[in-house]
């Protein structure tokens, strides 16, 4: 386990003092829970003390009374778009917007154009972001050559550039033969195997869930048992050969059924869920909008239901934005046609306390811990606020309302599918390793209330 | 679409038929409008229907294929349709392969659309027509059984006909191969679902759909020869009193026998024929109604708006 601070990224001059006046402190990794002042010294958590006690010279202070101080976030599933969709989206863009979304790290994948399989294009994101980054960023590399699905990329030296983990995400491994190759490498490169699983011959050309809503509309369907089952599959090969993987974006029932029973036979598995499985169903394709395309698709009110049990029992290890910036182009246009993925940095928190937390549906602690636990997932210390940690936290106004999107996005992409969407609860500033690397802007105006 | 709103159009399209007995077959109706038929699939009842419908209501008539067009040069639907609607249309009728086509156009065009057509969705002017030509062979469909046979899964007039005939009072049955029916249509609207025909005694219509060879290829059935045996809708099946409809172009000898296409039981020509009727009222409706029958760009109430919504969706 290393700090996300040694990830990629623009770390500038060494960081004044601040203080978080009066906020309500919650890490529930560590047992944290009450209000403080939180003294950030040298990037460091220096100090929980006591409400309105702390005194340090030439701090900031920051009135956050009334306010929430939380790990800041871990995103390992972003997609950056660079090289070869910097239309979309870009390393500085996407880490604001990460930042913008109480982010402290995230990971960004490889399926770029073209696909991250060089050491040298591991090398050359990571100059990139040690100037375009406002967050820590790692960079995922491919499992396979091209993504195509054939060769493996040479997971030693591209471990040995930095990578930090590997994927193909955007398409499954179709062949077991290369999964299972790819497995027993990983006991030489030792790093994550990410999995986008889904069995292509199932999926066909779907579009959107297959059930009642993709019956009426005469969309394809991608069932639910395209993704199951190639869990099922990895699962066992990963027992086999003793290795690790991490299940990106799971998104049915049946599939949160085979990492529980994977869990228990001791595979080394674990997995993510989006904030829009977790918050929205097929129901909202009958609008045909393409802004609710992605892949895997919305599924249907049990999933979601199951979903948010298996964050609940552990099944589920993490909340993962699968943030997928598009350009207007390919999302103005039929259903069918149309670009799949949403973006989700900015929204993930706010979306997740809106529509599941403040109704009681999910635990407050439970759903801030999951929004950082990816982070150990690819070997990395979850943020926390324990002194003497590296500062990386979160402070987020519970009682903000705002409209998604209002005040426009910092990605450089709009197709978020919670646009226009009234919210409760916003992230007012993030600190990544004791930078002040994001502060809403009315806000940091003073007119935040 | 409701009841009322459907019998509304079915009445006008009534008052039309007497039109078409005429010497000269035309009403000044629409006269100085200006309607854009938009095809981008091939099209012979719904195209030429829909033109000899503006044109019997006196509307210049611009029709636009996807072959040599500025389609072909890979223009995207949003910029064809900024450009024909420059020439200030008070519709555009528009057949495309994609679902939701059509409504999609209603938020980049003030002119009325009319969906004639969006992919595997839904085909609301086919479903009309074949109300129209049902009440006046039977009258009420309050209470009639009507069988939709054949693959269900890649048709939109199954759809379109599935919620008009059930929004019309009658009791609805999908039937054929478990391969080509969507999973779970019967928990998304009012219908039953059959994988044979040994019940099909009970219709007192039997609307047969177009079984497309390709299917095969899919491995959705086995053979041509035991889709046949199983689903072909032939003299041995149909009973006496049975009518029998098909939305064209029929496969001469796979979803119908030669006999009963053109047996006494057949509704096939009069479909054709209302859809001419049937037409006129829907652009009648549209363009002459005082209910705003043109769009604007913001709204999203166009669903409101008759022909381009799907039929029948609940309120």
């Amino acid at each position: 386990m290393k700090p996300v601070s040694e990830l990629d990224w623009r770390r500038g001059e060494a960081p004044g003092p601040v203080v978080l006046s009066r906020a309500s402190v919650l890490d529930p990794r560590r047992g944290i829970d009450g209000v403080h002042d939180v003294v950030v010294r040298d990037g460091q958590i220096a100090e929980l003390a006591p409400p309105g006690e702390a005194e340090v010279d030439g701090a900031e202070v920051v009135e956050a009374e009334g306010k929430h101080v939380f790990p800041a976030f871990f995103d390992p599933h972003v997609h950056l778009r660079t090289p070869g969709g910097e239309d979309a989206e870009d390393i500085e863009t996407g880490s604001r917007a990460a930042a913008a979304g109480g982010y402290c790290g995230i990971l960004a994948m490889a399926n770029t154009k073209p696909p991250i399989d060089q050491a040298a294009d591991i090398t050359a994101l990571r100059e990139r972001a040690a100037t375009d980054a406002s967050v820590p960023v790692g960079f995922l590399a491919t499992v396979t050559m091209g993504m195509q699905g054939a060769e493996l990329t040479e997971m030693a030296e591209l471990r040995d550039a930095g990578a930090a983990g590997f994927s193909d995400d955007g398409l499954p491994l179709r062949s077991a033969r290369v999964m299972r190759r790819a497995l027993q490498y990983q006991q030489l490169a030792g790093l994550q195997i990410a999995l986008h699983e889904e069995d292509p011959e199932l999926s066909g050309k779907g579009v959107m869930h297959e059930g009642p809503v993709s019956a009426m509309l005469g969309l394809e369907g991608i069932p639910s048992v395209s993704e199951s089952t190639m869990i099922a599959r990895d699962a066992a090969l990963a027992l086999y050969e003793e290795a690790r993987i991490h299940v990106q974006h799971l998104s049915a029932k049946e599939s949160v059924a085979v990492v529980e029973a994977a869990k228990a036979a001791g595979v080394a598995i674990t997995c993510e869920a989006t904030p829009h499985h977790l918050t929205l169903t097929d129901e909202e394709v009958r609008s045909l909008d393409a802004h609710f395309k992605m892949n895997p698709p919305l599924r249907a009110e049990t999933d979601r239901q199951a979903l948010i049990e298996g964050l609940r029992s552990g099944a589920i290890d993490c909340i993962a934005t699968d943030h997928a910036p598009h350009p207007p182009q390919t999302k103005e246009v039929p259903f069918e046609q149309a670009a799949m993925g949403v973006t989700g940095l900015e929204t993930a928190f706010a979306v997740i306390h809106t529509e599941v937390i403040l109704p009681g549906v999910l635990d407050l602690g439970l759903a801030v811990e999951k929004m950082s636990s990816g982070a150990a997932a690819f070997d990395l210390d979850p943020p926390s606020l324990q002194p003497g940690s590296e500062a990386n936290l979160v402070l987020f106004d519970p009682a903000a309302e705002w409209e998604a999107g209002a005040d426009g996005w910092e990605s450089r992409s709009e197709n978020s599918c919670f646009s226009g969407r009234q919210l409760t609860g916003r992230v007012l500033m993030t600190l990544a390793g004791g930078h002040v690397a994001y502060r809403q802007r009315s806000f940091a105006m003073g007119v935040a209330e | 679409m409701e009841r009322a709103d459907i019998e509304r159009i079915l009445e006008r399209a009534e008052s039309f038929a007497e039109v078409g007995r005429r010497d000269i077959k035309k009403v000044p109706t629409l006269r100085g409008r200006t309607v854009v038929s938009l095809f981008y699939e091939s099209s012979t009842r719904t195209s030429s229907s829909f033109e000899l419908a503006a044109k019997r209501l006196s509307a210049d008539v611009i029709s636009v294929k996807s072959a040599g067009s500025a389609v072909d040069k890979g223009e995207s639907l949003k910029d064809t349709i900024a450009t024909l609607s420059a020439y200030g249309p008070e519709a555009i009728i528009i057949r495309h392969p994609m679902a939701g086509a059509a409504k999609l156009v209603t938020g980049w065009t003030d002119a009325a659309v009319i969906n004639a057509g969006d992919g595997k969705h839904e085909h609301p002017s086919q479903a009309l027509l074949d109300v129209f030509t049902l009440r006046q062979r039977i009258g009420d469909l309050e209470g009639k059984s009507i069988w939709i046979v054949g693959d269900v899964l890649h048709s939109r007039v199954a759809r379109s006909c599935a919620l008009a005939f059930a929004e019309m009072g009658a009791s609805v049955t999908l039937a054929g191969p478990p391969t080509l029916m969507p999973r779970g249509i019967e928990h998304a609207m009012n219908v039953e679902v059959a994988h044979s025909l040994d019940h099909l005694e009970q219709a007192d219509v039997v609307y047969a759909l177009r079984m497309q060879n390709e299917r095969m290829t899919d491995s959705f059935i086995p053979s041509l020869r035991e889709y046949i045996a199983n689903f072909q809708i032939d003299a041995r099946r149909l009973g006496a009193r049975q009518l029998l409809m098909h939305p064209g172009p029929v496969n001469r000898g796979v979803e119908l026998s030669a006999e009963v296409i053109d047996g006494p039981a057949s509704l096939m020509t009069a479909q054709v024929e209302s859809g001419l009727v049937v037409r006129m009222a829907i652009l009648f409706e549209l363009l002459t109604s005082g209910e705003r029958p043109r769009g604007d760009k913001s709204g999203t109430e166009q669903d409101d708006l008759p022909a381009p919504t799907p039929i029948g969706e609940p309120a």
